[in-house]
């Protein structure tokens, strides 16, 4: 729950940083990037301590030959990409989430909307520098066991300090962004696996409109952005031309623009184009569609909203289908459902990152009977063979954990060799027994 | 830890033979819960209680616990919390008492003031603090409508319920902001499903589920008492003490 006490502590340093971890009381303490705006309760700790991680954002090196930036995890992602964009380098999984810290991009194996080429962000990082339960730094390869652990381990093995995280090369600081209408479920679903989509570097994610019922089920506005090559300037606005790598504030809420997520996808659906070959976007304004918008939550109630992300694997299509009629179904009029093709599985042994589809629902908490109708889609979910994602998650069934994440008894067994105190521990962990 | 919805995953009922708590505890077995603490004085009819429990899947286990025993509350409350976090503690226990043996053993009435009032204040301290250590959980609290306004019918256990309820309220309000979330549940009568607005153990679990997806401070059981208690306690004494018991 939101409200529980916790103590705030905000390392400036490496050193304070594990002078909290060693002092830290008997409720334990688990790392987050910045204020408390995720929807689960992976980085809260109730009567414990929250290490937040914000102090820690310098970039100690840029290699701009190679594309390789190592720096501190409570760097945040649309900061870096700031950063980085003059250079004609590009964050991986941007511009998904860019309120998201370096660290919580690792900690939750965050998968941008990218589908083969760049997958999940944790497959991006060359190494990265772990504070453990012990107070020391070890420096973890992506090749160890540690590191599986760790990528999407929600802070659980310990607090990430740095990172060195290979980049994407860009042209300019454009996207080109396409918009189409898929008359239904199945429709949505070749549009998505359709060749094109996963073109390097290539976004791809669609809006489903749950209003729609009967043969209309699950039809979506798509929307495709990819990075625009210098050519694709030509023609376009002179500012563009003159300065394709403008490094135009990535801020995290324009005043307007944003708005515009909180349109119905029924009415969405209605005006949408029904084909739009693809304009110019400066990154700074394309917003992905499961970004936040500070109003976003106001439109579930008081009790606010609960998001539901889960990942079944190709050939499941029919559960995928199953799960959307049921959604629909619920008549639920504020739920948001957003749909992605993912490419290659993330590396952490929890990561919901598997090759296949994911889904992510955001529907309110005060929806009647909302708890039972979430633990019957995790049952088709498990069936499938999918996974529920555990980075915002607040309501998973714990029985189910090991049946969808096969890996998590290895990761138990890691975290009783590699902190037998328990020193981190968040509400998730208590919730799922992790 | 509870969830999104308020449920929980480890429950301690206070009072553990009580047919609301035990409706509760069923009702939530069939949710989350997984681990419940049953206290009580130990008897038949509590190892009875948690045999029926054991039987729906839950890992039950009973601690020793006397209400009118306020001295030993601290270490046995100690015991259950020390075993690992509770995220709601149900104080259920209670007696009715018998309205008319009561006025004329006074020793009598006094015991049921001791056990819904005295018992309560200290095992409801001793629970609030065990949960502020570990900053998060419910208590949810059985009051009575009773404890709205005095009756002639059961005045000595509806004062002792008035007693409870608004210690609980205060103790809501010294707990707000910490985490820990008091919520106060005041259902109609259960023993005499012949009179007015009662309700049935089963009605007030269903309501003690949503209030705490709503985090609600009261819960009235059913409903329409909130609306009919707001004209009763305007009521002028006069008329009140003429309306059918």
């Amino acid at each position: 729950m939101s409200g529980d006490t916790v103590s705030v502590i905000r390392p400036r340093t490496h050193e304070e940083a594990a002078v909290a971890v060693r002092a830290c009381g008997a409720r334990g303490v688990v790392a987050r990037g910045g204020p408390d705006r995720a929807l689960g309760d992976a980085a809260r700790n109730a009567g414990g301590a929250v290490l937040d991680m914000t102090g820690l954002d310098r970039v100690h090196v840029v290699d701009a030959a190679e594309g390789i930036v190592l720096c501190d995890a409570g760097l945040g992602l649309h900061r870096l990409a700031e950063l980085l964009l003059p250079l004609g380098w590009s964050v991986p999984a941007f511009p998904a989430a860019r309120h998201v810290t370096v660290g919580g991009a690792i900690g939750a194996d965050l998968h941008g909307c990218a589908p083969d080429a760049a997958g999940s962000f944790s497959r991006h990082v060359v190494a990265l520098e772990l504070l453990t339960a012990d107070g020391e730094v070890r420096a973890v390869r992506p090749d160890s066991e540690l590191f599986g652990a760790t990528a999407g381990g929600l802070g659980l093995t310990g607090v990430i300090l740095t990172a060195t995280v290979r980049l994407l090369p860009v042209e300019t600081a454009y996207l080109t962004v396409g918009t189409e209408r898929a008359a239904d479920l199945d429709d949505l679903l070749a549009r998505l696996a359709a060749p094109g989509t996963g073109r390097p570097h290539g976004y791809a994610a669609a809006r489903i409109d749950l209003t729609a019922r009967g043969a209309a089920t699950g039809r979506a506005v798509l929307t495709r952005a990819g990075h625009a090559p210098r050519a694709a300037l030509r023609g376009a606005v002179p500012r563009a031309r003159r300065r394709p790598l403008s490094p135009r504030a990535l801020q995290l809420l324009p005043p307007v623009g944003p708005l515009g997520s909180l349109v119905p996808a029924g009415i969405r659906y209605l005006a949408a184009p029904r084909a739009h070959p693809g304009r110019l976007r400066h990154l700074s304004v394309f917003r992905h569609p499961l970004d936040t918008v500070s109003l976003g939550g106001r439109c579930y109630g008081r009790l606010g909203r609960v998001r539901y992300q889960f990942a079944v694997g190709h050939g499941q299509e029919e559960a995928l289908h199953r799960i959307v009629r049921r959604v629909a179904d619920r008549r639920c009029p504020s739920a948001r459902a957003v749909l992605q093709r993912l490419g290659a599985a993330g590396p952490g042994w929890l990561s919901c990152a598997v090759p296949g589809w994911s889904l992510a629902l955001d529907l309110p908490v005060a929806l009647p009977g909302l708890a039972a109708f979430l633990d019957g889609l995790d049952e088709e979910v498990a069936a499938a063979g999918g996974r529920v994602g555990l980075a915002r998650d607040c309501r998973l069934r714990p029985d189910l954990l090991t049946a969808m994440y096969p890996r998590a008894t290895d990761f138990r067994a890691l975290r009783a060799r590699l902190d037998p105190r328990g020193v981190f521990i968040s509400d998730l962990a208590r919730r799922l027994a992790l | 830890m509870k969830d999104a919805f308020g449920l929980p995953q480890s429950l301690l009922v206070l009072g553990g033979t009580s047919e609301i708590a035990l409706a509760t505890a069923r009702r939530l077995i069939a949710r989350r819960t997984r681990t419940v603490w049953l206290a009580g004085r130990s008897s038949p009819a509590l190892e009875e209680a948690a045999e029926g429990l054991r039987r729906l899947g839950a890992d039950v286990r009973t601690a020793d616990f006397d209400a009118l025993d306020p001295d030993s509350h601290e270490s046995a409350l100690g015991k259950v919390f020390a075993e690992g976090d509770i995220d709601l503690v149900l104080l259920a226990f209670g007696i009715l008492g018998d309205q008319a043996e009561d006025e004329r053993t006074p020793a009598r009435a006094v015991r049921v003031a001791q056990t819904n009032y005295t018992g309560a204040v200290s095992a409801g301290l001793v629970a609030a603090g065990a949960l502020q250590a570990q900053g998060h959980g419910s208590l949810v609290v059985l009051s009575s409508v009773a404890g709205e306004r005095a009756r002639r019918a059961d005045f000595i256990y509806g004062s002792s319920k008035a007693g409870l309820d608004a210690f609980a309220q205060g103790l809501g309000d010294a707990l707000h902001g910490t985490g820990v979330h008091v919520m106060v549940v005041r259902p109609g009568s259960v023993e005499r499903p012949q009179t007015p607005f009662a309700t049935t153990p089963e009605a007030i679990a269903t309501a003690i589920e949503l209030g705490l997806r709503r985090r609600a401070e009261t819960v009235w059981v059913p409903g329409v008492l909130r609306v009919v208690m707001a004209a009763l306690r305007h009521t002028p004494r006069a008329l009140f003490r003429r309306l059918p018991a």
